[in-house]
């Protein structure tokens, strides 16, 4: 493969440089918030502003291409190396894991939550921005595998320390869970390792290579990946650690979960299981659509049975990662592009609207939907930002989350050859009913939150009339970006289907394009 | 495979202009006045109100302009000859290596339809001026009016089906902000979801239409026509082709019209139309004349060709659009006979006449159908402008025809000459637009050889000129009642008890801000329908001549004078037993067609006498029982329905709407919201929380032995370190749980280490 070796320290300076924040957090007197706050503040700003001049320094004409790609020696007894790039695929999840990390930040100047400890909770977040990048510009296995990792460690204490009421039993499932995963996967990638000589780890010379392995071994690799993806995308059936995981987590916790952690899965089928191993890939893609569209009906029934809006909100996004996976389970490019686009799509608008019920939170003290209601005039200019991302989360057009949605219906009347159309015509004809349902328990939610009058809950005695202010001026900044970027790829899509497209069909060129 | 050059015969250059290139502006301009009112209406000196009715004559200029270039474009054609539609495109998005464009269609439908959008909706939103006069979301509301006419106006002139199916969805959206403008109250914001979400229901047939010929028809168009498979221009050349799967255009077919009836409120799925009159009055205008509920038609008459082929028009023995608009036509109708409420007789009345335009264009009276767009457009509009004149200035803001109305002919005489000028045009009487339109339509269905449904049309004229009678004399006749006789006691629905504060006097005119739309509207209700006189002769059959695509071949296409890419055609060879036709006849052997070769049933005055008779007798039939009914109170009928059994349950079913709400709501909605979901939750929490804790269970009781026996003495240093760095983790984060979270962690590991050994004791 094709690789372009200029600026090679871009991307270690991108990701390693939360690290050197945390370094500088480390040795912040603990009773200075506000100076904790400004190097989280500032670490996070230096880690786009170099991730905006990686943007500026990739080659779009080339977005197939592995580019800045570094390589060292790392671990040389099992041959692993630190080989780092990133191509038109990884770039943009790149840059959101960055944007989203930095608006989180900002979006914690104003809200850390209870129990307080600033200082650990910065330094956590910046851990796991640079687990998140990691993970999208690691080329070896063993390389996306410790990023991988590392990225669930944060997150175990943001839930456990800052969650909610029942936060140990949420992050110890969704610890284990993931680590029930990450175990198959590992072995699934030492097997790869072995099968292919025990050469290298490197993602691109398994991919020249790993066609090679016989079938039914394939089908057997895949299944270790498949579990260890699936589980972190999430997919039915392994998808009941996130409501616990969302309703529980931290506003923060929440919204890079859903923007970041869950792309992780979808990312590693894109980046690893379909091009190393095709064959298992064909094998395996009916019953990965199958649970895709399982997962989108059974998300969305799963809102309408929901009395809690973020917990409503968690298990939308099994619907619409749903949506994801049929994208990738058709082994198209016109499919996995959608599904790329759904993943960032799906990063900003599910993001945004756990940025809203955090606020909700903060505001009413409670999510239950019933003690909400009549938001449009108590706090209008939050219940306009609500509206807007339930309207992007069901898929208007012209809005960013279309572009995911759409194209991943459309995809699945063609799937790539070899596999069988009547199976996933039925799975376009299932996904498409899966909009109306979104239809359904988005604006049936929005209707009962943010229309009617406003309710005075009983259950308080203080009044909090005071708490129900509009939105603050750090949620202005830190929401802004995600908003536009909700319209602004609604709009122009090409801005990121141009990225995608080459890249994407290279990857897939195993399956014919 | 190759152009046959020397049979090409050289044709005139087709005339163009600034406005037709540059139609995409028309929608470009309401979508950023939205978006400036959004932004800074509210400190404006009309609170943005001047944003929106400045944007919407913006766009009516540009219309009219794109109109009258359309006509010489049309005339600077030979007879013969088929007039290119403006195509412009620009790359929007690109995937799996193709590149999908943006732009514009224009051609004689969309001229038509962007005129009559931006008209009316110029007037709608000048009469809110006045009508919404003190709201408390005055900006908000002009801003989703505009958006409205915006998503309607790039749906009708868009060159793909994916920008259709973004006007569409836009329009989706701004009907459930409407709709449900005054949310504070329940039923409002229930009817605005109600509309989003049945129309939502019925665009998953859009979804997989339009998804269905993509794929069909990719690769042709892109062969023959350089164009993707989302072209509207692709997709209607490859429908006539003879190429086309009859299976694959069929089920496409009628998954697109399944959209259609959901948008544009056909049986079965109409039922959210008269619910969507909790709205604003001219939202309910604009909604039912000219935009909303017309893109379903309007989908239809678009992508004519698919239809055609598709689903067998001209075909014997009907299809499945003329038995939907043929059901549609009467059920709504008699569902108007027991309405109390104005806006709902009119709700119902719109939903009648859409069926009339899908029962033309499925019997392939494609020109009727698209001209009753236009003259219904205009006198419908006039009709709920009407109805909210009533209720802005004398009825108190009541729509209840029983309890508030009557005799209001002399203290409203403007609304009053309006409204009946409206009326005469949609019952379809001589001189009037309706007649024009309507009875064309009823005339070609018979034409095609559909006896049957001709029957179902005079009888839906029928029915329509009574209800109408009903609906007039309970208005402007008899005696004024309740808040229209001056009482101001009443707690009847209120549609916006926002600003009570002018009407504490009695019933009056209204201002010249409502009454002026009401009259140029009439002024076309009563004129439009000259457009295409057929009984005056062929040269006053403009509209065919202006807005009918001609049925031709086109052998080469580069045309001059049009903007967009010059098209070369490579021609197709004509496969062996193809089925349906080109143009109509036969499949094209050497080019491509655009538009079916359509009959005209040729004007006959005993035909047109026949149905006037038949809507002289409806009212006058109407009028004697109305009289009857509602001033004598005759003995006879007064409370017939409770005497007669078969009468009573007739009339209960109509007034339950066919029990069809009930069926969606309370059986399927109910069955979805509540047990299906929740047993899916059940599922959920129980079964697969279930399985995930016993196993975590079961495995906490083995841990403990495999971390003596197995992790400590068989795993290698590496697999003991990573299991003190998970334990050091769990001991961190939870005391009273890290003992499993270690144990969970090293067994894990541990098997996967095992696992990985294995392997390598294999492959060595």
């Amino acid at each position: 493969m094709n690789m372009l070796q200029e600026n090679n320290w871009l991307l270690s300076v991108g990701t390693f440089l939360p690290l050197l924040g945390v370094v500088v957090l480390l040795l912040t007197p603990k009773a200075s918030d506000q100076m904790v706050k400004l190097v989280a503040l500032v670490t996070s700003i230096a880690t786009l502003a170099v991730g905006v001049y990686t943007a500026f320094k990739f080659d779009f004409d080339q977005a197939e291409k592995l580019q800045f790609v570094a390589d060292a020696n790392w671990i040389s007894v099992i041959k692993s190396s630190y080989l780092i790039g990133v191509d038109g695929i990884s770039l943009p999840l790149y840059l959101l894991s960055m944007v989203i990390t930095l608006l989180v930040v900002i979006y914690s100047l104003d809200h850390v939550p209870s129990p307080g400890k600033p200082k650990a909770f910065f330094s956590l977040l910046l851990v796991l921005q640079t687990g998140m990048a990691g993970t999208f510009i690691a080329q070896d296995l063993i390389l996306f595998f410790v990023f991988f990792e590392l990225v669930l460690l944060p997150m175990f204490f943001l839930i456990g320390v800052w969650g909610g009421e029942q936060r140990q039993y949420a992050s110890i499932k969704f610890f284990l869970y993931t680590m029930f995963g990450s175990a198959l996967m590992l072995v699934a990638f030492l097997a790869l390792f072995f099968k292919t000589g025990a050469e290298s780890f490197s993602i691109p010379y398994l991919i020249e290579n790993g066609g090679s392995i016989a079938k039914n071994i394939q089908i057997w690799i895949f299944a270790g990946m498949f579990v260890g993806f699936a589980v972190k995308v999430p997919m039915f059936p392994f998808h009941t650690w996130l409501p616990d995981a969302h309703t529980q987590a931290p506003t923060q916790g929440s919204v890079i979960l859903a923007a970041i952690l869950l792309k992780l899965g979808t990312y590693g089928f894109v980046r690893i299981a379909l091009p190393i191993l095709p064959d298992a890939a064909r094998e395996w893609a009916p019953y990965i659509g199958g649970l895709a569209v399982i997962g989108i009906i059974y998300g969305a029934l799963g809102c309408l049975a929901q009395t809690d809006m973020k917990r409503l909100i968690a298990f939308s996004s099994v619907a619409h990662m749903g949506f994801v996976m049929l994208g990738i389970s058709t082994l198209t490019s016109f499919g996995v592009n959608a599904a790329m686009f759904g993943m960032v799509a799906h990063g900003l608008i599910t993001g945004m609207l756990f940025f809203i019920a955090g606020s909700v939170k903060e505001r009413y003290h409670t999510l239950e939907i019933s003690k909400l209601g009549g938001m449009l005039t108590s706090m209008p200019r939050l219940g306009w930002i609500f509206g807007f991302c339930s309207m992007a989360s069901l898929g208007l057009p012209g809005l960013a989350g279309f572009w995911g949605e759409f194209p991943a219906i459309l995809s699945a009347y063609n799937p790539a050859e070899g596999l069988n159309e009547t199976v996933f015509r039925v799975f376009m004809v299932i996904a498409a009913l899966g909009t109306v349902l979104a239809a359904a328990y988005l604006l049936w939610m929005f209707q009962r939150i943010a229309f009617g009058t406003a309710k005075n809950s009983s259950s308080h005695d203080h009044a909090h009339s005071d708490d129900l202010h509009d939105v603050t001026t750090f949620e202005w900044i830190a929401w802004t970006p995600m908003l536009l970027g909700i319209l602004v790829l609604g709009i122009l899509p090409n801005l990121l289907f141009s990225v995608f497209d080459p890249a994407v069909k290279i990857t897939l060129s195993a399956f014919g394009g | 495979m190759n152009l046959l050059a020397a049979e090409t015969e050289v044709l005139a250059p087709l005339a163009s202009g600034w406005f037709l290139e540059n139609a995409w502006l028309i929608p470009v301009i309401p979508a950023i006045a939205f978006a400036l009112i959004i932004l800074i209406g509210k400190r404006l000196p009309m609170k943005g109100s001047e944003l929106g009715v400045a944007s919407m004559l913006a766009s009516l200029v540009l219309s009219a302009g794109a109109a009258y270039q359309w006509i010489q474009r049309v005339n600077s054609a030979t007879e013969e000859q088929f007039v290119e539609p403006v195509i412009r495109s620009w790359s929007w998005w690109r995937s799996g290596g193709f590149d999908f464009g943006i732009g514009q269609h224009i051609d004689g439908l969309s001229v038509v339809v962007l005129f009559v959008v931006a008209f009316i909706s110029t007037l709608v939103q000048i009469y809110s001026l006045e009508y919404l006069r003190g709201d408390r979301r005055y900006t908000h509301f002009f801003a989703a009016l505009t958006l409205f006419s915006g998503g309607m106006l790039a749906m009708v002139l868009a060159d793909n089906m994916i920008l259709f199916l973004l006007g569409w969805e836009v329009m989706g959206l701004c009907s459930f902000m409407l709709i449900g403008h005054w949310w504070e109250e329940d039923a409002n914001s229930r009817a605005a979801l109600k509309a989003f979400f049945t129309v939502r229901t019925g665009d998953v047939g859009l979804l997989v239409g339009i998804s269905m010929l993509y794929f069909a028809a990719n690769d042709w168009t892109q062969e023959n026509l350089g164009l993707s498979g989302f072209s509207i221009r692709g997709i209607s050349a490859w429908a006539l082709s003879g190429e086309p799967n009859s299976t694959v255009i069929m089920v496409a077919a009628i998954a697109l019209f399944i959209a259609s009836i959901g948008k544009s409120g056909q049986f079965p799925l109409h039922t959210w139309l008269p619910d969507a009159m909790a709205g604003p009055t001219p939202v309910s205008s604009l909604l039912h004349s000219s935009t909303m509920v017309v893109a379903g038609v309007f989908l239809v008459a678009r992508l004519y060709p698919v239809f055609f082929v598709g689903l067998d028009i001209l075909g014997s023995g009907g299809n499945l659009i003329m038995f939907i608009g043929a059901i549609t036509i009467v059920i709504s109708a008699a569902l108007a006979f027991v309405q109390n409420d104005i806006k709902r007789v009119l709700a119902y009345s719109t939903v009648s006449q859409l069926g009339y335009m899908m029962l033309g264009l499925g019997a392939g009276a494609w020109l009727p159908a698209v001209f009753h767009i236009f003259t219904h457009a205009f006198f419908k509009a006039c009709l709920f402008l009407g109805a909210g004149s009533i209720s802005h200035s004398a009825s108190h803001h009541s729509f209840d025809m029983k309890r508030d109305m009557g005799g209001l002919r002399k203290v409203m005489p403007i609304t009053f000459t309006t409204w009946i000028i409206s009326t005469l045009a949609l019952c379809g009487v001589f001189p009037f637009s309706g007649f024009f339109s309507k009875d064309e339509i009823i005339d070609n269905v018979g034409n095609n050889g559909y006896n049957t449904f001709m029957i179902v049309g005079l009888v839906g004229a029928f029915m329509t000129a009574a209800y109408m009678t009903r609906a007039t004399y309970l208005t402007f006749f008899g005696e004024p009642r309740g808040a229209s006789a001056g009482h101001s006691s009443h707690e009847s629905h209120d549609d916006h008890a926002s600003h009570d504060d002018h009407s504490s006097h009695g019933p009056h005119e209204s201002g010249l801000l409502i009454t002026a739309p009401l009259m140029i509207l009439s002024v076309l209700a009563l004129g439009s329908g000259l457009l295409n006189a057929t009984p005056f002769g062929e040269s006053w059959e403009r509209m065919k001549l202006w807005v009918e695509p001609r049925a031709v071949e086109v052998v080469d296409s580069t045309y001059s004078g049009g903007p967009g890419e010059s098209l070369i055609v490579n021609v197709p060879s004509a496969g062996e037993g193809s089925s349906k036709s080109v143009c109509g006849t036969s499949t094209p052997e050497i080019g491509v067609c655009y538009a079916p070769k359509l009959e005209h049933a040729k004007f006959k005055w005993s035909k047109a006498m026949l149905s006037m008779a038949i809507v002289f007798l409806g009212m006058v039939v109407s009028w004697i029982l109305s009289m009857l009914l509602f001033t004598k109170r005759d003995a006879r009928l007064v409370g017939l329905t409770q005497r007669v059994k078969i009468l009573g349950v007739g009339h209960r079913f109509l007034v339950n709407k066919y029990y069809l709400d009930d069926l969606y709501e309370k059986v399927i909605v109910r069955s979805v919201a509540y047990p299906i979901s929740s047993a899916a939750y059940w599922f959920n929490q129980n079964v697969l929380d279930g399985i995930l804790h016993s196993i975590s269970n079961l495995t906490r009781k083995f841990s403990g032995w495999v971390y003596k026996n197995i992790d400590q003495r068989v795993v290698d240093g590496t697999v003991n370190n990573s299991a003190t760095f998970t334990k050091s983790v769990g001991t961190a984060a939870q005391p009273t749980q890290s003992g499993k979270v270690s144990q969970y962690g090293a067994l894990l590991f541990s098997a996967a280490a095992v696992a990985a050994l294995v392997l390598v004791i294999i492959n060595t």
